[in-house]
């Protein structure tokens, strides 16, 4: 900011566009362009090695399935396997809501009052120390068969970094914002919903962003420790009949559905916090 | 307007009691802009905070207005060191925050926001977000906020010193002509002499920690004052000499009047330099 000062005339002479934003339009469309095709490229680049480590190699199919193994199990059961895809991916967008309401409440909460967030801080790093894989019996015990305990695993598993991320993000606000408030004498409830929770937004998207990847697994964690439906139980009972192709379409499935989310999480966040990227380095 | 009267200041740090201020005594008229000047560490920025009602005092009387000073209030408006802007609002967002902040309508005061940015040099400015402004064009900003209140006394600490030199004048020189417009009380901290010279009617000097008054510096230069031609040079010298004097001698030095400053500099107090004891 303070570089481009000499470029710029002064105000007095009339608006102009700093010199920052110019770089900017101008490459927009190439940049554009090479945001869609590099990653393509990546990708393809990806799936080649892997056919040509298959075809060198003489891999067998049992073991690695080349890409068109995979393609092929693919087209042979197309249904079945969008169906269910659509399974993990409503239990996944259930239990990720469902963290991130209680994840943010709890964040506000602990930030708002210091005692509650002593009694209550230690509590919840104990339990989220636990492997939620040794958990996933228990809720079979607890909850039973169904979605409803894969719901729970994948809250279980993103509640964590979400509201200690948000509280990171609450309790980050630079003091001279703090002041500012402080000198307009605005409410506590002024300064939160104006000053602190509009800073912390970019690392409340921070732990939202981490808990797409870990909600995904706790879909798959439930899935594989309780098959009955979804890609979990896809991977799991494609093992059992040796069909190792059908196991690896499942899984690619996974992994487009985990960068999907992800982007998704990072559009949203493009729209509510279009200043966060221009404010750090 | 400001009556000051034994204020002290001790702060509890780690290490013991740190002694900010020590019995300042001051007067400020409705209107007038005084300058507080003095080494780092001697308390300016403390006393700012203590007018703004940031910070209680340990021992003394504050009265602004007439009324005693129990927190912040809204028609004492505070300038700080850095723009503090947020960065999610636009331009003209931030300059109707206080609006905002004391509940009043944005309708109301949204033309005199777009006048202040106008009489600043921002006009056109007004949906950009605060990145995309220089460092002296955020602090124009932070300036129009302060002044969208209609204070009547504007706290400014060390509004500038964040700024590059030649920024730094302009913003000083647009102070000016705002304050000769608004004729709004302000106190105005600086470590800077030529900007106290500038801008004030008065100087306060503050000694090092802890801070004392210790002289205060009438500026008798007739307004508009200027940094170019017919900047009555000769005030401004004797001034600013009379400052640096206090601010860079040691307190145990014998306080010399401009009437005793040795031969070859000047050789008799001049005309429209006032000192007061």
């Amino acid at each position: 900011m303070y570089a481009t000062d000499y470029l710029r005339p002064s105000a007095a002479e009339g608006p102009t566009e700093p010199a920052v934003t110019d770089k900017r339009t101008r490459s927009r469309k190439p940049q554009r362009l090479s945001d869609a095709v590099l990653p393509a490229l990546g990708a393809v680049l990806a799936i080649a090695l892997w056919w040509l480590a298959t075809e060198a190699l003489d891999i067998e199919p049992f073991f690695l399935p080349a890409p068109p193994d995979v393609v092929d199990a693919f087209l042979r059961l197309p249904g079945y396997l969008l169906n269910e895809t659509l399974v993990t991916l409503l239990e996944t967008l259930a239990g990720f809501g469902i963290a991130t309401v209680g994840g943010l409440v709890m964040a506000v909460l602990l930030a708002a009052s210091r005692t509650i967030e002593r009694m209550t801080m230690p509590l919840i790093a104990g339990i989220n120390a636990v492997p939620k894989v040794a958990l996933a019996p228990l809720l079979l015990v607890w909850i039973g068969f169904g979605t409803q305990p894969k719901i729970v695993m994948v809250v279980l598993l993103c509640f964590f970094p979400i509201m200690v991320s948000t509280m990171a993000g609450l309790s980050s606000t630079p003091a001279d914002l703090g002041e500012l408030a402080h000198s307009l004498s605005a409410s506590w409830w002024q300064t939160f919903a104006k000053v602190r929770l509009p800073w912390a937004l970019p690392q409340v998207f921070v732990g939202l962003k981490v808990a797409t990847s870990l909600a995904i697994i706790g879909a798959i964690i439930g899935e594989v420790i309780q098959p009955d439906r979804g890609l979990g139980s896809v991977v799991v009972s494609s093992g059992q009949s040796a069909d190792t192709p059908l196991a690896f379409a499942a899984l690619t499935l996974l992994a487009v559905m985990g960068a999907a989310l992800f982007y998704l999480v990072a559009a949203v966040e493009r729209v509510l916090v279009p200043w966060a990227r221009a404010v750090s380095a | 307007m400001i009556k000051i009267a034994g204020l002290s200041q001790t702060f509890k740090a780690r290490t013991g009691a740190v002694e900010a201020l020590r019995n300042i005594n001051l007067e400020i008229d409705n209107g007038e802009f005084l300058a507080v000047i003095g080494r780092s560490g001697c308390g300016k920025s403390t006393l700012l905070r203590l007018i703004a009602g940031l910070i209680r005092p340990t021992t003394g009387n504050l009265l602004v207005g007439g009324e005693e000073v129990t927190g912040p209030r809204r028609d004492v408006a505070m300038v700080f060191q850095r723009p503090a802007l947020l960065p999610w609002r636009t331009v003209l967002d931030n300059v109707l925050l206080p609006i905002e902040i004391f509940r009043q309508k944005r309708s109301v005061h949204r033309d005199r926001a777009i006048h202040l940015l106008e009489m600043t040099g921002l006009e056109g400015f007004a949906k950009r977000l605060p990145h995309e402004l220089s460092g002296g064009m955020q602090q124009r900003v932070s300036l129009c906020r302060a002044l969208i209140q209609q204070p009547k006394v504007m706290l400014m600490d060390e509004p500038f010193s964040a700024l590059d030199a030649l920024t730094r004048e302009e913003l000083a020189f647009e102070l000016q002509r705002i304050h000769m417009e608004l004729a709004t009380t302000v106190v105005f901290v600086t470590h800077s002499i030529q900007e106290a010279v500038l801008l004030a009617d008065r100087v306060a000097v503050l000694s090092a920690r802890p801070g004392r008054l210790r002289r205060i510096v009438d500026v008798d230069i007739p307004r508009p004052r200027s940094f170019g031609h017919n900047a009555h040079l000769e005030h401004v010298a004797a001034c600013s000499a009379e400052l640096h004097q206090l601010l860079l001698s040691s307190e145990e030095a014998p306080q010399t009047s401009s009437t005793d400053l040795p031969a070859g500099r000047l050789r008799r107090p001049r005309p429209g330099t006032k000192v007061h004891r």
